[in-house]
């Protein structure tokens, strides 16, 4: 078992476990495209200055750095 | 295909008048489904109307109301749910709480995401069907998904269509028939019981129990807590998972070419390659061959050589006039010129008419008729209401600003512009935005009017207003374009490169501005990328087509009007009264020749219009440059203005309205006074 990062710490390529969400309304947000709490995404891409873009089953959603920061992974 | 929806639409008309429907409530049809699945593409062919389809989340961004065979149908923004997070949401909650009946249209590609607002739909006890769309693709990607078993075990039905090729349109009359509850989850109709019994419906019941405050205060019933919504959402969402998982098989997995271009497409390494290689192919599709070969071809053959050529004549034929002829050689030098007088018009005088209709129809030909009737000049002279405005509206403006809207419908059905959304993502942070403005920002050099609407898909009002501001500041609309793209054709490359980092600076200078000035932070990018395809000609021709008649419908209106004001102002002498006023401005600070005032007269009005008139004047380059970057920054056209009003507020409005008159002479000024 890794340790915990953040999300806008990703590895392109690489397979994580979504730890947690920050709460309220963005983590509805989530939840209604398709990310929960302890699901597995893989991180497709990771610009230069941390927006990510994950995807989950076909569904590529790209997350600004802001937001990705407040998202704890583990990688898988 | 116009004549077919003017048939289907008065069809519609009649069906919505006839005698039952004034007994009974007319029933509501409505659209509903996550962002780019396809919705507005089944409202226009149920409603026969037109609305946007594009390949970006937010296209529809308000209600579109129409009928269908005796019911209303609705078009709807796209939500992953039903809520109140923000504007769209609340829009489309209102409407989905009063519908009679649902068309959930879902992508079958995205089941997982999608189903979740299904589920939700019924939840809330609305009658649904499920249009399983997308299914062109999911066939193409060897996916299996057990539509049988879906309709079980959501207890509704579930239809496949694939809307792009009319697949599953003749079932669309079945769904709405059929539309009704689905399986009711026993847990969650536990959860809400308490709450139901206070309130009008399940469906309130529901949003109140997930804290949606504006329906609980209705009700006077307290709205749930985050919490609580948090318990629902993650039930709602296993269940979903858990349905996906027993429904959808998939054979094999591609990576598709475009799928690979939509990767590289987001890295700013390969990214900004890609977007500069397709910078080039418009400058030279627009630059090249429509501003020059083409409008060339249509300006000087087709609007002035027969077009003009011919109602002047037939005007000639009755009333005063004097015509001069020359005809120019390969080199330029004048080899006949003749000039013609007809005190009592051509008719009067049938052999010096023939003898004129010979020399003036030679190829080479330059015809210049001088009427002597003031009326008559102001609709057919040199700048006539009739004969110029046409031959600047259809045969010069129309091919480029037709160019620009393709390349647009290009661009927007690709699927491209939110991967540049995030490609740009940090770029934008700087200026107090996020990725998501390039979308609202990109479509304003279409058009400023519908963008200034876009801006709702924005997070928050502080990114709405600097939005609002760099598009009426900044953007200018397609066509505008078209007069700057006619105005630096044969100037060269160095004018372009010195417009386009004064209006960057500018751009950059007002949103850093807006940044520190306005309160609060803006919102973090979270957006979803859409598949990346090969744009439709069907639909890119459709869409062109419609923004193009709307374009000369409202152009054509106001140059008309326009033409006839600058017209009488110039018989009247007031014209000359008014360039006198801005002489100091557009002579000495500007440094334009003292007519540019003109420009500024109808700028008001429409910024293409107000450019038209820099056309005949003898400008040089460096003259050139200045104005149309005083014309780009100047106040945006009437409609937008408007727009720009309602959607933000009369104060922020005028404010905006009134900066760009500021700002557009300053820059122009400053740029003139070091250029010139
Ligand atoms: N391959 C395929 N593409 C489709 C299908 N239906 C719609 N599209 C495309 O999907 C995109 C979105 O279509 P729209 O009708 O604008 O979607 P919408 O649901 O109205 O989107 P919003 O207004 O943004 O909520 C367009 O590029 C369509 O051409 C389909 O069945 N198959
Ligand atoms: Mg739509």
């Amino acid at each position: 078992m890794t340790q915990n990062i953040t999300l806008d710490k990703a590895k392109k390529g690489s397979a994580l476990i979504v730890i947690s969400l920050p709460s309220g309304e963005t983590k509805a947000q989530l939840i209604r495209l398709g990310i929960t709490e302890g699901d597995v995404v893989k991180c497709i891409e990771r610009l230069p200055g941390g927006t990510v873009i994950v995807q989950k089953n076909r569904q590529e959603i790209a997350i600004g750095v802001e937001l990705a920061k407040k998202i704890k992974i583990s990688l898988k | 295909m116009k004549t077919d929806n003017l048939i289907v639409d008065r069809q519609n008309k009649i069906n919505s008048i006839d005698l039952s429907s004034l007994l009974v409530k007319t029933e509501k049809v409505v659209l509903v489904g996550n962002p780019n699945v396809g919705k507005s593409c089944f409202f226009n062919h149920l409603s026969g109307m037109y609305v946007d389809v594009s390949n970006f989340p937010g296209t529809t961004v308000s209600i579109t109301k129409s009928h269908y065979k005796g019911r209303e149908i609705y078009d709807t923004p796209g939500v992953y749910g039903v809520g109140s997070f923000n504007e769209e949401e609340k829009v489309a909650r209102d409407i989905i709480l009063s519908a009679d009946r649902i068309l959930n249209v879902v992508n079958s590609l995205h089941l997982e995401r999608d189903l979740f607002l299904t589920m939700q739909l019924i939840e809330m006890g609305k009658k649904i069907s499920v249009l399983l769309n997308f299914s062109d693709e999911v066939k193409k990607r060897k996916i299996k998904i057990d539509v049988q078993k879906l309709s079980g075990l959501l207890g509704v039905e579930v239809i496949e269509t694939a809307a792009i090729n009319n697949l599953g349109f003749d079932k669309l009359d079945y769904a709405i028939e059929n539309a009704r509850t689905g399986h009711q989850q026993l847990d969650i109709s536990f959860m809400i019981e308490e709450a139901v019994e206070k309130t009008n419906s399940r469906a309130e019941a529901l949003l109140v129990l997930e804290g949606d405050e504006e329906i609980a205060r209705i009700n006077n019933i307290p709205a749930g807590t985050a919490n609580e919504r948090e318990k629902l959402y993650i039930s709602r969402r296993n269940k979903v998972n858990e349905i996906v998982d027993q429904v959808e098989y998939e054979d094999s997995k591609k990576g598709e070419f475009f799928n690979k271009l939509g990767r590289l497409s987001l890295n700013p390494l390969t990214g900004i390659p890609i977007l500069l290689f397709m910078l080039v192919l418009v400058y030279f599709f627009i630059g090249d061959f429509v501003s020059q070969t083409l409008t060339n071809y249509t300006e000087n053959t087709l609007g002035k050589g027969v077009f003009e050529y011919y109602v002047k004549s037939f005007v000639a034929d009755l009333t005063p006039v004097e015509i001069n002829v020359e005809v120019p050689d390969a080199a330029q030098n004048i080899t006949t010129q003749k000039d013609f007088s007809f005190p009592e018009g051509m008719n009067k005088l049938p052999t010096l008419k023939k003898e004129f209709e010979i020399v003036s129809r030679q190829p080479e030909a330059i015809t210049t008729f001088h009427f002597q009737n003031p009326i008559v000049k102001l609709f057919f002279g040199e700048f006539g209401v009739v004969t110029m405005t046409t031959t600047y509206l259809i045969f010069l403006l129309l091919p480029l600003v037709t160019a620009f809207y393709l390349v647009m419908a290009f661009l927007e059905d690709s699927g491209y512009l939110p991967r540049l959304a995030t490609m740009l993502d940090r770029t934008f942070n700087k200026l107090g935005l996020n990725g998501k403005a390039v979308i609202p920002i990109m479509l304003g050099f279409g058009c400023v009017t519908m963008a200034n609407i876009t801006t709702r898909i924005l997070g928050t009002n502080r990114e709405k207003t600097i939005v609002t501001a760099i598009l009426q500041f900044v953007i200018p609309c397609s066509a505008q374009l078209a007069v700057i793209t006619i105005l630096l054709t044969g100037a060269g490359l160095a004018p372009l490169l010195i417009y386009v980092s004064v209006i960057f600076s500018v751009l950059v200078a007002l949103s850093t501005i807006l940044n520190k000035m306005l309160p609060g932070e803006s919102s973090p990018l979270l957006i979803d990328l859409p598949v990346m395809q090969f744009p439709r000609a069907k639909n890119i021709l459709k869409k062109t087509y419609y923004r193009t008649i709307g374009f000369m419908k409202e152009a054509g209106f106001w140059f008309f009007v326009g033409a006839l004001a600058v017209g009488i102002m110039q018989i009247t002498g007031l014209l000359t009264v008014w360039q006198d006023i801005l002489a100091p401005l557009t002579t000495a600070w500007l440094k334009l020749p003292r007519e540019a005032a003109n420009a500024f007269v109808m700028g008001i009005v429409r910024r293409d219009f107000g450019a038209a008139g820099l056309f005949d004047m003898k400008l040089t380059i460096n003259q050139i440059t200045v104005a149309i970057i005083t014309i780009t920054l100047f106040v945006p056209c009437i409609a937008s203005f408007v727009i720009m009003l309602k959607e933000r507020g009369w104060k922020e409005g005028l404010s905006i309205w009134f900066g760009t008159w500021i700002v557009a002479f300053l820059v122009g000024g400053i740029v003139a006074q070091i250029l010139i």
